[in-house]
């Protein structure tokens, strides 16, 4: 099966839910004493829950530690979660064992953020990209066509085939890691900050790349970023995460124009921006401190230690995600209130 | 002997560094300059030459070699000063503020003392009860909850964001007249970062020194500089007051930097990439090292290397097509 011939399968499904994620969570053991018993938990992710539909891009933002790369691991059975479920088109991947799992791993893949540590220094490129046909015993039937054919629809040359990967820049290195993520037609991939370890003019590149793949062959993508910037460029929808929670959810226009959880108009406010003529007209949000430990979060909303607008009830009591104001998209902030604080985005 | 110069003075520098494949040359003839007070970004991707040039001020480098050029800084050419010379002016007159606070501090020492060692390092005559009096004022500028608790302990025991405070703190603590910040606010989360940068703020108000950030983050720039440097390949490729490159760049590298960046604060249907990838050092490109990306190119830029020409009030190009260019920038800008 061609690339093209697998693409329209999956076109014809724009829009059908492709995953659905249900609680889940993610505690690393922390163990302890002579015997190295658990004492604790690192509770990485503490009870996720979203879905993504076909030709969708779902984006995952949140600072270092809030539990997205985790939480894009288990949704490829990289990690086992702890519990909750991952349902892949309604079979729920969360509990399979490995022999179960096989022949649904082909339908999800991961791209990873480092194109210099996921790629083999001793493999050529037509083997890296050929691995996961071989690992699935489809390379014997016309394995080094697929590849050539994954190459040119990465914008790679047929010549490259034959290089190793370290003869690469980090760009071509990601295309590289994308082809093989694409090797075996996938519906859905996880993109773990796919584009942040590369020079701007490069991660354009890559990023318009990704963008005309979902286009032409229907995938869908759980996009993990720290990115804002990239993220209000690639993404349908987002989900914002702290500290092993989602906070707030929404279409990209709620969570850029309209967003009302403290955490996300925090971010927005924070992140600086490329035009000089917007110096000091932001009202920028400083946060003060840092996230707080996830073997030991603080009770009720996890923010509320960072959050100018805490109070008694915030320490007492967990806010669910739901929508308070009405505005179409829900947040976990007892006391939420729209608040755009891009220029521009008062409307 | 006071010059009228400004502050720092990098003229025609070229820094080489030797490999088993050949010579490098990672800095090639970069010139621009840092007045009194100014701060300066230094903006470029990897391999374009911004950290090299920034640590070749202090002799940082450690395999690379003054190929050609001069650093002057208050009128003196900072190559050929005594050691001991320069050695009173590190960490004095001029401070480094580095990416990773950790490669910065001394594990095993408090911060306090570290501080308090800077300042008598300096200064020979401060008192015990003064130095220490100083360190904690300075913690305490810096946005340190409890400063003086926090004088008594270790690195270790600060999290990543009062660390990079912690050496902010001992860079201006000698009232420097040039702060140097290499990546300061890379590989901090967003919420950090707009700590960092308000405490840069606050650091550069607090001793009038000027600035020489070096960074990436055309958005960092855009916030924090009163002039931006543009550097590609080793070279200066255009320079000039922020609001004027970023508005009206006069650089097809410029252009293209901004023409890929994806925007906060606005929708943008398709990022238009610079195709294509830096050049190695190892043998750069003849003519202009831009070219084989450049739109513009012709055989003039195969040839003949552009030199840096003025564009406009204080802007300058390094494109011999950089008239061309106005025409371009409204499709940037809008």
């Amino acid at each position: 099966m061609t690339v093209e011939t697998a693409a329209a399968d999956r076109l014809d499904r724009l829009g059908e839910e492709v995953l659905r994620v249900d609680d889940l969570t993610m505690h690393f053991p922390i163990r302890g004493g002579l015997l190295r018993r658990p004492v604790g938990a690192v509770r990485a992710v503490d009870g996720v829950s979203f879905a993504l539909d076909q030709g969708e891009t779902l984006s995952l933002v949140g600072e270092s530690g809030c539990g997205k790369s985790t939480t894009g691991r288990m949704v490829v059975r990289l990690l086992e979660p702890t519990s909750g479920r991952i349902l892949y088109r309604g079979n729920d991947l969360a509990t399979m064992s490995e022999d179960e799992l096989r022949p649904w791993r082909s339908k999800t893949q991961i791209v990873f953020q480092d194109p210099y540590a996921s790629l083999s220094p001793r493999m050529t490129v037509h083997d890296i990209v050929a691995e996961p046909l071989r690992v699935q015993g489809k390379y014997r039937q016309g394995g080094a066509d697929r590849v050539s054919e994954l190459l040119d629809l990465v914008g790679l040359q047929p010549e490259h085939a034959n290089r190793y990967a370290h003869e690469f820049s980090g760009g071509q290195r990601q295309r590289i890691g994308i082809a093989r993520a694409l090797a075996l037609d996938p519906e859905l991939l996880v993109l773990d900050e796919p584009v942040s370890a590369l020079d701007v003019s490069i991660q354009a590149q890559v990023v318009n790349k990704l963008r005309e793949l979902q286009r032409r062959l229907g995938l869908a993508y759980l996009f993990i970023s720290h990115d804002l910037s990239i993220v209000r460029h690639v993404s349908h929808r987002i989900a914002v995460m702290y500290l092993g929670v989602i906070v707030e959810t929404g279409t990209r226009d709620e969570i850029f124009a309209a967003p009302q959880h403290p955490y996300t108009q925090a971010l927005l406010s924070a992140v600086p921006v490329p035009d000089p003529r917007l110096r000091g007209a932001r009202e920028r949000i400083t946060l003060t401190g840092d996230v707080p430990n996830p073997a030991n979060p603080p009770s009720g909303c996890r923010f509320r230690t960072r959050c100018w607008k805490a109070q008694a009830k915030c320490a007492e009591e967990v806010p669910a995600l739901e929508d308070r104001l009405g505005a179409g998209h829900p947040s976990a902030c007892h006391f939420p209130e729209l608040l755009p604080v891009l220029p521009g985005a008062a409307s | 002997m006071e010059s009228t110069e400004p502050l720092l003075v990098i003229d025609d520098l070229a820094v080489e560094f030797r490999t088993d494949e050949g010579v490098v040359k990672a800095v090639d003839g970069a010139s621009f300059s840092v007045g009194r007070g100014e701060i300066v970004g230094v903006v470029g991707e990897s391999g374009s030459g911004k950290s090299v040039t920034a640590m070749s001020i202090l002799g940082l480098v450690k395999s690379g070699r003054r190929a050609g050029g001069t650093i002057r800084f208050r009128g003196r050419d900072l190559a050929t000063l005594p050691a001991k010379e320069l050695r009173a002016i590190r960490g004095a007159e001029i401070a480094m503020i580095f990416q990773d606070p950790m490669t910065a501090l001394n594990p095993v020492v408090t911060v306090g003392r570290q501080i308090v060692e800077a300042l008598k390092l300096h200064d020979k005559k401060l008192s015990k009860a003064a130095a220490r009096d100083r360190a904690i004022e300075l913690l305490a500028l810096v946005g340190m909850p409890d400063a003086a608790a926090r004088f008594k302990q270790y690195p270790h025991e600060f999290s990543g964001g009062m660390r990079q405070r912690a050496m902010i703190a001992m860079a201006i603590a000698n009232g420097p007249s040039l702060l140097i910040a290499d990546e300061p606010t890379t590989a901090l989360d967003v919420t950090i970062q707009a700590q960092v940068l308000d405490l840069l703020k606050v650091a550069q108000q607090e001793t009038q020194a000027a600035t020489l950030l070096i960074t990436h983050d055309l958005g960092v720039v855009a916030e924090l500089a009163d002039r931006v440097v543009v550097m590609y390949a080793g070279r200066v490729v255009e320079q000039g007051d922020v609001t004027t490159v970023f508005t009206e760049p006069r650089h097809p590298y410029t252009v293209g930097l901004l023409e890929s960046l994806p925007r906060l604060d606005r929708d943008v249907d398709e990022l238009h990439p610079i195709p294509g990838s830096p050049p190695s050092l190892l043998a750069p490109p003849p003519g202009c090292p831009f070219h084989p990306r450049c739109p513009l190119a012709r055989d003039r830029c195969r040839t003949e290397r552009p030199q840096p020409r003025v564009v406009g009030a204080g802007h300058q190009s390094a494109c011999h097509f950089a008239a061309e260019l106005a025409a371009v920038h409204t499709e940037v800008t809008r």
